[in-house]
């Protein structure tokens, strides 16, 4: 499925703002974009495997309050950093 | 004051040009000098955007630097480079607490905030703080981390720093003050703000509090074992057996193997107080510290107090104090120096440097006689380390 990427993250997608990976769970297609993006998951999931603080997941627009989101193959995941100040 | 004893043969002074290395609050910056340190060339900035909070080079090799790097939106990591920051790589497995069984809470690495590379016997040993208080050793060169499971999971740590707090730095708990002693790599200090100071004698299985005769005023209790609030402390390479401390009350210093610290801000100038975060060795004499003062009264405005920035100076080991502020603003300098963001070179005379809150670095070649802005219009500095020379 899609995957749209910001651009925090683009350093380890090679400058890309959307890839492909493939996961029946949320937990299971960021451990994919793991597998192709190596560094990029700990970014983004801290090792309690939580949603780090700004960051934000949307699954069809819907977000994602954890990693245990189903997920379908067509799909669009969206991975957005949100902060606020400075 | 009993003099130093010397663990070795002091080295001979440095005499080529000097590399700062200067981690802020968007990114990295790499200064160098010509050999007579009088012109300076600015590089950078790396990794724009991103907190540093330490960038640190390998002494045991003089060409690997290891960076705490984390951004406002993504999770703390360590970079590393080879080949003195031309290219840069980030470590496989960064510094993680244990994930935790179902139904417990775990702790999350919020900022890796200090660097120390490891004894000179353990080429590729490197210790990480980090924010929760937490422990890290690399073997490998900063490739990948382990935490310290003797600190990490100690069940004394929360303890030891009061409870878990959910701020990082700059304004929160953390880690520091990683001191590795040149005779024994086992021998380890740690510094926890807050906590107190630390020491383990089995390379971090078993830690004791090494506090008694510091102050804790924000505490209720009168001499408290821990909790103390350690801002900087340094153990001097040449004579291991004495530690100086800044502390959030006051400077200290302690002569192993005696426990108790040893007030020595009490003969700072009562106006100026001992407060402060930076402490500076001499890298030839042990007797010789810097600290840079700030206000801790009232609202603990963390700023210079009355606005005239200052060093201080002691060469008799903090028995007397001189005022060094040649060059600096005589007023309306409201800028302060943060705990990694002093040090000196090994140059005769030594070359001392700092990094404020408001972006600027100043130098004095003349060990604080005179000082001299050779960097402004930076971000915020965290961090600033001499390399090579």
């Amino acid at each position: 499925m899609n995957v749209l990427i910001p651009s925090q993250l683009r350093d380890y997608t090679g400058g890309r703002a959307q890839v492909e990976a493939r996961g029946t769970t949320l937990a299971a297609l960021l451990a994919d974009l793991e597998r192709r993006y190596p560094g990029i998951r700990f970014r983004m999931i801290d090792e309690q495997d939580a949603i780090r603080r700004h960051i934000r997941i949307f699954v069809n627009q819907q977000q994602a309050p954890d990693l245990g989101a189903v997920l379908a193959a067509n799909d669009e995941v969206v991975i957005v950093g949100a902060l606020s100040g400075g | 004051m009993p003099k130093a004893k010397a663990a070795k043969a002091t080295p001979r002074p440095a005499s080529g040009p000097v590399t700062l290395l200067v981690g802020t609050r968007k990114g990295v910056f790499l200064m160098k000098s010509d050999r007579a340190r009088k012109s300076w060339s600015l590089a950078g900035p790396h990794f724009l955007g991103n907190i540093v909070n330490h960038l640190v080079l390998d002494p045991r090799d003089g060409r690997t630097l290891l960076c705490a790097v984390r951004a406002g939106h993504l999770g703390p990591t360590v970079f590393r480079s080879t080949d003195f920051g031309r290219t840069w790589k980030e470590a496989e497995r960064p510094p993680a607490f244990p994930k935790a069984a179902p139904g417990e809470k775990g702790l999350a690495v919020e900022h890796v905030f200090w660097l120390t590379p490891g004894h000179s016997s353990e080429p590729g040993a490197w210790y990480a703080g980090v924010s929760p208080p937490g422990l890290f050793r690399s073997d490998d060169g900063g490739v990948t981390w382990e935490g310290v499971a003797g600190f990490n999971a100690n069940p004394m740590r929360i303890v030891w720093i009061g409870g878990e707090q959910e701020q990082g730095p700059p304004g929160g708990a953390t880690l520091h003050s990683i001191n590795v002693d040149p005779r024994d790599p086992r021998h380890l200090y740690i510094g926890i703000s807050v906590g107190g100071a630390f020491e383990s004698s089995d390379r971090g299985e078993t830690w004791r509090p090494l506090n008694q005769g510091v102050a804790a005023d924000f505490l209720p209790v009168k001499d408290p074992e821990y909790g103390h609030d350690v801002h900087c402390m340094r153990l001097h390479p040449l004579a291991p057996d004495r530690l100086y401390q800044q502390n959030h009350c006051g400077i200290y210093r302690l002569e192993r193997p005696a426990e108790r610290w040893d007030r020595i801000g009490n003969a700072m100038p009562k106006a100026i107080g001992d407060i402060g975060f930076p402490l500076v060795l001499h890298p030839r004499d042990p007797d010789t510290l810097w600290v840079f003062p700030m206000d801790g009264g009232t609202v603990w405005p963390r700023i210079s107090p009355g606005g005239k920035p200052a060093a201080y100076v002691s060469r008799d080991g903090g028995s007397t104090w001189r005022r060094q502020d040649k060059g600096l603003p005589a007023k309306q300098g409201w800028f302060t120096v943060k705990r990694q963001a002093m040090c000196a070179d090994a140059h005769d005379p030594v070359g001392v440097y700092f990094g404020t809150t408001s972006g600027e670095v100043w130098m004095s070649a003349s060990e604080g006689g005179r000082w001299t802005s050779i960097a402004r219009h930076l971000p915020e500095i965290y961090s600033v380390e001499a390399a090579g020379g």
